[in-house]
């Protein structure tokens, strides 16, 4: 089992110890038999068995309650399983040391409904603090922090606080806050669920290009407008089982 | 750590104090009262055990030896004390010597009156025997009465008892005290701390999704604890320092009660003023620590 810390240096930035989850294999996420049942008794998720690849777009669609957040969550460790394996390109998560949870997590990128900003830090902070949090030295986080924010098209809007902005500019901050690792995978919940459609079409644009570059995209999503005209492979929850997993899948279930 | 991160950290822990004046107020006033009753238990103590290690020192059996022993007899009997472990050292005063001392520590007009007892001297030979540790006393007493040719064995046991009753009696109501004052500040500390916790929740959700460690979202909450703790110091070492210096005064330099033996301030008001400050710091470490635990588990 390669649980395995190793000096890495990632595209500009100091060298650091960080789990190399993410090299050799091309099986990004591997969940066999996962259940997930909450303290107070209630089974989110049941039994599922999911695989996603390195470059793939996924949605993950299904009604409120179906076990979708849980799946998502369990991507990023917010929650572990009660039964089953998960796997993160190979690695054995039972095998991931507590302590190690944080060094995983920057290899993931992680964006919200609710875009999550601090409203007190300018656009800026609020992405430089993601590489605040790893020592990096000023001038690196300034260069990668204008990179990510030319990715989402929001450099002129550096100095601005959280709520001076649209909430499609404010989902964008957050985007780039989640890519500021480079990380090979970029989980979404929800990312459009508060924006009209119109600018719903932005962010898409922005996830588009990100998948386009090699990053993996899992995006949970109501919005039945884009998965339909943009269809990618459906990964469909109800009553916490995946019922439907299919490529150019549509997202034909009835709210 | 970087130095940077570290001014970071720091510069958080203080604007969080800032950030809940009231409570953070309360916590440091709850530390300042806990540490001023430690400051002067401790000064207290600290005098017991110096007036009690004073008569302790002065504690010695004496074994008044019978009139009619014979010199052999009390060359015998020195051995047998000699033989008991505890023994320090023995001195042997005969009755005249006795009465010696006896006339000096007496005033002139009653001095004259035991000088005319010379003659019939009432007084016995006694042996002095300092044991290594005043606490066996009482033990070597015993021991001592069950030898022959002895007429009685005196030693201060109502003083020694006494005194350490008084003694333990004081650390115990002073620690029960100090304890049950340390345990409400660092309740104070872990929830004034709780309340910054939850003001910046969502900052620490962000912080453990782009990889922060939580040594790392832990900092700030460590020094914003012990700052309070620190900050809940100043007070009472101050109150000790010069409170000491100036009861010192008045009751040596000045010689209000010169008879009086208290320890000299320096080093103890010193002393004491480390320890105050680092059981400050403790508790609020302490605290700080304790609720931010609850909010790190993944």
């Amino acid at each position: 089992m390669r649980v395995t810390l190793k000096i890495v240096t990632i595209q500009g930035m100091r060298e650091r110890k960080m789990h190399v989850f993410f090299e050799g294999s091309d099986r990004l996420i591997e969940m066999r038999d996962v259940t997930k049942t909450y303290g107070n008794g209630i089974t989110a998720v049941n039994n599922i068995n999911v695989f996603i690849d390195k470059g793939e777009f996924v949605y993950v669609v299904g009604p409120s309650g179906a076990g979708k957040s849980t799946f998502i969550k369990m991507t990023y460790l917010e929650e572990r399983p009660t039964a089953g394996k998960i796997y993160m390109n190979g690695t054995d998560l039972d095998e991931l040391k507590r302590k190690h949870i944080p060094l995983l997590r920057r290899n993931i990128g992680v964006v919200f409904q609710d875009f999550k900003l601090l409203p007190k830090l300018s656009v800026f902070e609020n992405i430089a603090f993601a590489l605040e949090v790893l020592e990096e030295p000023r001038h690196v986080i300034k260069k990668r922090v204008f990179e990510v924010l030319d990715l989402v098209r929001l450099k002129n809007k550096a100095r601005f606080y959280p709520q001076e902005l649209s909430g499609g500019e404010q989902q964008r901050v957050s985007i780039a806050r989640a890519m500021i690792n480079h990380p090979p995978i970029l989980i979404a919940d929800e990312p459009t669920g508060n924006l009209d459609p119109q600018t719903s079409w932005g962010i898409m644009d922005v996830l588009q290009e990100i998948n386009a570059r090699g990053t993996t995209v899992v995006m949970a999503t109501h919005n039945k407008e884009i998965v339909n005209v943009s269809p990618k492979r459906v990964i469909a929850f109800e009553g916490g089982r995946v019922t439907r997993d299919e490529q150019r899948g549509r997202y034909a279930y009835e709210k | 750590m970087k130095s940077r991160t570290l001014l970071r950290h720091s510069k958080e822990g203080l604007k969080n104090i800032g950030r809940n004046g009231w409570m953070s107020f309360a916590s440091v006033s709850a530390v300042t009262i806990m540490l001023m009753v430690v400051g002067i238990f401790l000064i207290l103590i600290a005098n017991i055990n110096h007036i009690a290690s004073d008569v302790e020192g002065d504690v010695e059996i004496r074994v008044h030896i019978d009139m009619t022993a014979s010199e052999e007899d009390k060359e015998g009997l020195y051995e047998q004390i000699d033989a008991i472990d505890n023994v320090a050292a023995i001195t042997y005063v005969d009755r005249d010597e006795g009465l010696d001392q006896f006339i000096e520590d007496v005033d002139e007009g009653s001095a004259e009156l035991f000088e005319s007892l010379r003659n019939e001297n009432p007084l016995n030979d006694v042996f002095v025997v300092e044991t290594k540790e005043p606490q066996l006393t009482e033990d070597v007493a015993g021991e001592i009465e069950q030898f022959a040719n002895i007429d009685t064995v005196d030693y201060g046991e109502d003083i020694i008892e006494q005194l350490f009753a008084v003694t333990n009696m004081i650390r115990i109501v002073g620690a029960a005290l100090v304890l049950g004052l340390m345990f409400t500040a660092m309740f104070l500390i872990a929830n004034t701390i709780k309340l910054t916790i939850v003001a910046r929740k969502n900052e620490i959700q962000i912080m453990k999704l782009v990889g922060a460690t939580n040594g790392f979202i832990r900092w700030p909450f460590f020094v914003e604890g012990l700052v309070l703790g620190l900050l809940g110091a100043i007070l009472p070492v101050a109150a000790v320092i010069s409170g000491y210096y100036y009861l010192y005064d008045l009751l040596v330099t000045e010689a209000i009660l010169s008879f009086v033996d208290i320890v000299p301030p320096n080093p103890l008001t010193f002393e004491i003023a480390a320890i105050l400050i680092g059981i400050g710091a403790l508790v609020g470490v302490w605290g700080s620590l304790m609720s931010v635990r609850k909010f790190l588990r993944v």
